[in-house]
């Protein structure tokens, strides 16, 4: 009977850890950036090409920066919610649009509501990379001295925003 | 098979084939003049996995990403860039999972030893197997009563 006994303990082992690895989905992967300084960019802007929209323009505060395009299924998804959320007027979103086409991405902006203080315009998607964007949309959450303090990907909803990014920003609260 | 259904197959082959053909022609073009600079791109772009399709390197991928990724290392190239320092722009960027091969590192250490604990391990086991079975009467069967091995 012993002779069973290693393997089933090695088998007893490794389950929780091909448990976890089921519940862990392959393409959120977490992002480097987390905890250090954001990466700067500065691009023309989507509505008024003669003008820059960069991290210049949030310097010293708290802001969102929000990777989308119309290409994006998941961008749509989320649409309603920056809407809410910049009515709210918690905190400034700013848009980088990738690798996307500015007639299709004004349209959008028109059709659906404009949640973005400014919108940076990503034409050959150089900015996208220096952010680490492999799949929009991607969020990222910048504090005041210009750290990252959370990026999620995918579609942000009421239920990410209140358990992830509001303890994040009001730390005090969320302490208590 | 009907002479009609042979010729189906046949032609559904070539047909797949011509299609292959056109699937995998990727950037084909030389991206630099200096063989010894595209030697390194080629290398390069085969170490990189793209992150959108992730069980590709971006050699091998026709997403933008990963075509936008292969324009950032032609230019890091003609930028005078060292291998190293390409690969350290990815990781800042993309993490340890953009390199097929991540760098031995604190978070990678255990990746990297797994295969040889393994090995040890097996071999470690083998070893016991082995010295229990010389232990064994020579003319002892596969089976017999004294075999410790024996499946009951």
């Amino acid at each position: 009977m012993s002779r069973y006994l290693v393997p089933a303990v090695a088998v007893l082992i490794l389950i929780p850890f091909l448990m976890i690895g089921l519940t862990k989905d392959p393409s959120r992967l977490p992002s480097p950036f987390i905890g250090k300084a954001a990466p700067v960019f500065d691009l023309p802007s989507l509505a008024h090409p003669d003008q820059r929209v960069g991290s210049a323009s949030y310097t010293g505060r708290l802001a969102l920066v929000n990777i989308w395009a119309t290409w994006c299924v998941g961008c749509r998804q989320e649409h309603e919610f920056l809407l809410r959320l910049a009515a709210q007027d918690v905190i400034p979103i700013y848009g980088i649009n990738w690798r996307d086409d500015r007639d299709e991405a004004l349209r959008w902006l028109q059709q659906l509501g404009d949640p973005y203080v400014d919108t940076g315009f990503d034409m050959d998607g150089r900015v996208g990379i220096e952010w680490g964007a492999y799949g929009a949309p991607e969020t990222f959450l910048i504090s005041d001295d210009g750290t990252v303090l959370y990026k999620h990907l995918g579609a942000l909803d009421t239920t990410i925003w209140d358990n992830v990014f509001m303890p994040l920003i009001f730390p005090e609260v969320a302490a208590e | 098979m009907t002479l009609l259904s042979k010729l189906t197959t046949g032609s559904m082959i070539v047909v797949l084939l011509l299609a292959g053909g056109t699937a995998r022609a990727i950037d084909t073009a030389r991206a630099f003049d200096d063989p010894e600079l595209q030697a390194r791109y080629e290398h390069i772009i085969s170490e990189v996995r793209c992150l959108k399709c992730q069980n590709q390197t971006i050699k091998d991928s026709n997403a933008f990403l990963a075509s936008d990724l292969r324009r950032e290392i032609r230019r890091m190239l003609d930028e005078g860039m060292t291998d190293a320092q390409i690969y350290d722009f990815l990781v800042e960027r993309y993490g340890e999972f953009a390199l097929y091969r991540p760098r031995v590192s604190g978070k990678t250490l255990f990746l990297w030893i797994a295969p040889a604990l393994l090995l040890l391990g097996g071999t470690f086991l083998m070893v016991m197997v082995i010295r229990r079975r010389m232990l064994l009467p020579i003319d002892a069967e596969p089976g017999d009563e004294n075999d410790p091995e024996r499946i009951e």
